[in-house]
């Protein structure tokens, strides 16, 4: 078995960091400019870490995917960011931060972790503020909050509804100081295609050009891995278009371990899916819900005639609603965490009480909300949620209440890091969604931008600097060592095997159908014997892909459809491992829900005795099965307790 | 619905490019308008014909990756929209629809309706951008700021650098793009310290890179998705002028 070894320092959690940051090694400025780094991805993780590894001194190379570090899908997180100011003097500190999101997450989350990032929070918001930030501020000129998902104090920071373009622009800034510096030099329009090691550590990459279709080796003492999410293995996600596993997925067949793969969150409030060419599903911020009420019709012929168009909500008396949430979480309302919300949504239409034409949609209604605060209050603080839903939609979301439905919108499973974020291969760091180390098996809402940064311009400059300090008389690694020369082959290989395959499908329409297996059965809510069945579908599947998919133009210059089947190749194989994982966790816990555990009520049963651990997965080989590793959590300074959201 | 696409195609940045007409059935009103383009892509590649290449990602109107200029305008018919944001309903049955990339010196062809816009990034790099290093820098509250210039400088940061504004151009000009990050700091007083050194340095930038001047037709904003304000412009101008006398 593969020593998991945490790394979590000694001391009282809330020394742990400060300690580790007094005793930990560092390089001389001198030997800075000595040591290569590669950041793989230019969100808020990548972005920010390539940034400050660049102001510190070391030479850095960043890759994005996109034309420009400027659009990484974090651009794309609405609401807000977490952190513990307690400037509204509502009682928040970092220990409560800390405690809403391991409780959030469902105790499943290494609480050293969690408590570094809440005490690195407030770091963040003066940073970005000193960046230039236009967070959202009060009349007196000061920072503005607002609340989020599962808390009870308003501790999110936001600017308007665009947040994460705010932050991104932000680290995007940094690291255009630095690569006019010279510190960074950007790679665009590039995307990792595998991890070279050399001696069993990380020394560089593979990528291709998109643009020319040339394959590159580039070497490095470190490499870091920011590459976000897996969500788009459900074909239809909130993620961008080109958000990918296969980074991370590249990095596991080389020997790192992938935990908890099947955590993903599922987002309460997205747009209704509308027909079956669909490309992707937008997410209407959870800040909505914050002056939203969510409902359905009491009746079920109310919900019947409102499926057929023969009714309006509007008409739908006050009596005859069934504000679900208000209802079963008197508590938290409208406001608790997204698996809660997304799960009761999900019963309700099942139950028959859907709305819009397939029955799959709740309401989202700002009647209430208008009525006390005023128009022009609610379109100050959506305005630009509003105008997105009703280009959609074709529908004012002023006048009649907006439909929402759950989607896809981030894994919170990743590979395995240790506290240093490194993962089990020496030398190979991972930050942002891309690990999974903080939000353990649900998210809080304004907590991805926090980890992200948190990761990237607090953490990793610290943590890679203390495994750098020994490499400083390692010299440059040649490209042309028989290591990169056998991965670059590999790669050329499994391009060419693609090619080879000379079927019938389109990359598109087997990506698609591996989208509904997976949200038939490794979805919202699972069980064993539909998590059994996806296995077997998704071998199934795999194995018609690589007999039957048509992959057309060449190999040289771009090639866009190559580029969706390497992809969906790897998310083959990622699928699996995600069912497998869900099938081996008999247990309910945040956005892991299976049938089989649950209470009276309907909700989640976690199994503590037994499953209170980290999966951690090995890959052994094409033909075997993975191996289950675990990593056992261990509460010292918070007590497990049963999540409970209806009272306070 | 059914329609006819007349679309730009070009092989590579040097190859000489062409109109090829394409006849597309059965396109639902409730499509986007990418969704339409995915699916003559999926029909393009059944055939196994090279499918048309064009710049996308978050498909929701903020990573400001798509970039089409249709029929005659960036990002199709309607105003403060990004292409990704149009929908099929905006069209009738048996139109024509014609699909351009942006055509600008500073944003060469890389194929089809693709193009490089490295030169916006080159542009921020001259200086937009606060020098703080991480750390080291005061508590976030240190520095109180009038809500309405917060607000205004919140105005100015939602560009999403797209480009549309340089495509509606008739002189390619990059004013309303480079405005907005000047007039965004500007308004700070984050942004103030630098505030002289950065203007000159990106509006150098933008000449040096083939960018051309601004002569106030405000076309770029009545284009932009974002609604960023010609008054961005007017600032910069002042900071300028400000810069070069002081």
């Amino acid at each position: 078995m593969t020593n998991l070894d945490s790394k979590i320092p000694e001391g009282p959690l809330a020394q742990k960091w400060t300690n580790y940051k007094a005793k930990q090694n560092l390089v001389n400025p001198a030997n800075k400019r000595k040591i290569d780094v590669i950041v793989v991805g230019t969100g808020l993780a990548g972005g920010a870490a390539a940034a400050s590894l660049g102001e510190l001194g070391f030479n850095v190379k960043v890759f994005c995917i996109q034309d420009s570090p400027r659009r990484a899908h974090s651009i794309a997180a609405q609401g807000g960011i977490n952190a513990a100011k307690n400037y509204p003097n509502d009682g928040d500190s970092i220990y409560r931060l800390f405690y809403d999101t391991v409780k959030g997450g469902d105790y499943r989350a290494r609480e050293a972790n969690v408590y570094r990032l809440a005490e690195v929070s407030n770091e963040i918001i003066d940073q970005c503020v000193a960046q230039g930030v236009p967070f959202a501020r009060e009349y007196g000129g000061l920072l503005d909050n607002r609340s989020f998902g599962g808390a009870l104090v308003s501790r999110t920071f936001y600017a308007r509804g665009q947040t994460g373009q705010q932050l991104l622009l932000g680290a995007y800034s940094s690291l255009s100081k630095e690569i006019s510096k010279g510190s960074v030099k950007l790679y665009t329009r590039r995307e990792m295609l595998d991890l070279v090691k050399v001696d069993g550590r990380a020394r560089g990459i593979i990528v291709r050009n998109l643009v020319t279709g040339e394959l590159e080796r580039h070497a490095a003492h470190a490499v870091l891995i920011a590459t976000g999410g897996y969500g788009n293995v459900f074909f239809l996600s909130t993620n961008a278009m080109t958000s990918n596993g296969s980074a991370a997925w590249r990095a596991f067949k080389r020997g790192a371990l992938f935990a908890d793969p099947s955590f993903v969150q599922i987002h309460p409030t997205c747009i209704p899916v509308h027909g079956d060419y669909q490309s992707k599903l937008t997410l209407m911020s959870e800040s909505l819900r914050n002056d939203g009420r969510i409902w359905v019709p009491k009746k079920k012929e109310d919900a019947e005639k409102i499926q057929k168009g023969e009714l309006k909500p509007t008409v739908i008396a006050e009596e005859d609603r069934d504000y679900y949430l208000e209802r079963r979480y008197p508590a938290f309302g409208n406001l608790v965490p997204r698996d809660v919300a997304s799960r009761a949504a999900k019963e309700r239409c099942d139950a028959g009480h859907g709305v819009g034409s397939t029955g799959l949609a709740v309401y989202l209604d700002f009647k209430d909300a208008i009525k006390r605060l005023g128009k022009n209050v609610i379109e100050a603080r959506y305005g630009n949620l509003f105008q997105m839903y009703e280009k959609i939609v074709d529908e004012n979301p002023y006048e009649t209440p907006m439909m929402i439905y759950p989607a896809i919108h981030y894994t919170m499973g990743g590979v395995w890091v240790d506290y240093e974020l490194q993962s089990t291969i020496p030398g190979l760091f991972v930050g942002g969604e891309a690990n999974f180390s903080d939000h353990g098996a649900n998210r809080l809402g304004a907590s991805a931008l926090m980890q992200g940064l948190s990761d990237g311009y607090f953490v990793l400059p610290y943590t890679m600097q203390n495994n750098l300090a020994d490499q400083i008389n390692v010299p440059r690694f040649d490209t042309n060592s028989p290591e990169f020369e056998k991965t670059e082959k590999e790669v050329q290989e499994r391009i060419d095997k693609l090619f080879a395959v000379k079927g019938k499908k389109t990359v598109d329409s087997i990506h698609r159908r591996l989208g509904l297996i997976m949200w038939d059965h490794v979805g919202m809510s699972r069980n064993a014997e539909g998590l059994k069945k996806a296995i077997k579908e998704i071998k199934e599947l795999r194995k018609e892909f690589w007999t039957d998919v048509k992959v057309p133009g060449e190999k040289t210059g771009m090639n866009v459809e190559l580029e969706k089947a390497l992809r969906l190749a790897d998310f083959l194989e990622l699928g699996e491992l995600m069912a497998m994982d869900a099938l081996d966790r008999n247990e309910s816990c945040g956005g892991h829900f299976r049938e089989e555990y649950q209470t009276e009520e309907g909700e989640a049963m976690r199994d503590d005795k037994n499953f209170m651990f980290v999966s951690a997965w090995e890959y052994q080989g094409d033909d075997k099965e993975p191996k289950l590793n675990k990593e056992p959590l261990v509460y010292e300074n918070i007590e497990v307790k049963q999540r409970n959201y209806k009272t306070a | 619905m059914d329609l006819k696409l007349k679309i730009w195609r070009q092989a590579a940045q040097d190859a000489p490019g062409k109109f090829v007409m394409y006849p597309i059935q059965n396109i639902s009103s409730e499509a986007s308008f990418l969704e339409m383009l995915d699916i003559l892509n999926e029909q393009l590649v059944a055939k196994g014909e090279d499918p048309v290449a064009f710049d996308h990602d978050c498909r929701e109107g903020i990573c400001g990756m798509c970039s089409l200029f249709i029929n005659g305008k960036p990002h199709g018919p309607d105003a403060a929209i990004t292409t990704c944001q149009l929908h099929m309903r905006r069209f009738n049955d048996g139109d024509t629809i014609v699909i351009e990339p942006w055509r600008a010196k500073p944003f060469p062809v890389i194929k089809d309706l693709m193009v490089d816009r490295t030169a916006f990034d080159e542009i921020i790099q001259a200086g937009g951008f606060v020098s703080v290093n991480t750390g080291g820098v005061p508590d976030a509250n240190a520095i109180p700021i009038k809500k309405r210039n917060a607000d205004l400088a919140m105005d100015a940061a939602s560009c999403i650098g797209c480009g549309a504004c340089v495509a509606a151009c008739k002189n390619a000009s990059a004013m309303l793009f480079v405005s907005a990050k000047v007039s965004q700091f500007a308004l700070l007083p984050q942004g103030k310290v630098e505030a002289k050194e950065r203007v000159q340095k990106m509006v150098a930038k933008m000449d040096d890179l083939g960018f051309g001047n601004c002569t106030n037709t405000y076309a770029c904003e009545a284009e932009c998705p974002k609604e960023i304000s010609v008054t961005n412009i007017a600032r910069m101008n002042r900071e300028f002028l400000c810069a070069k006398v002081s």
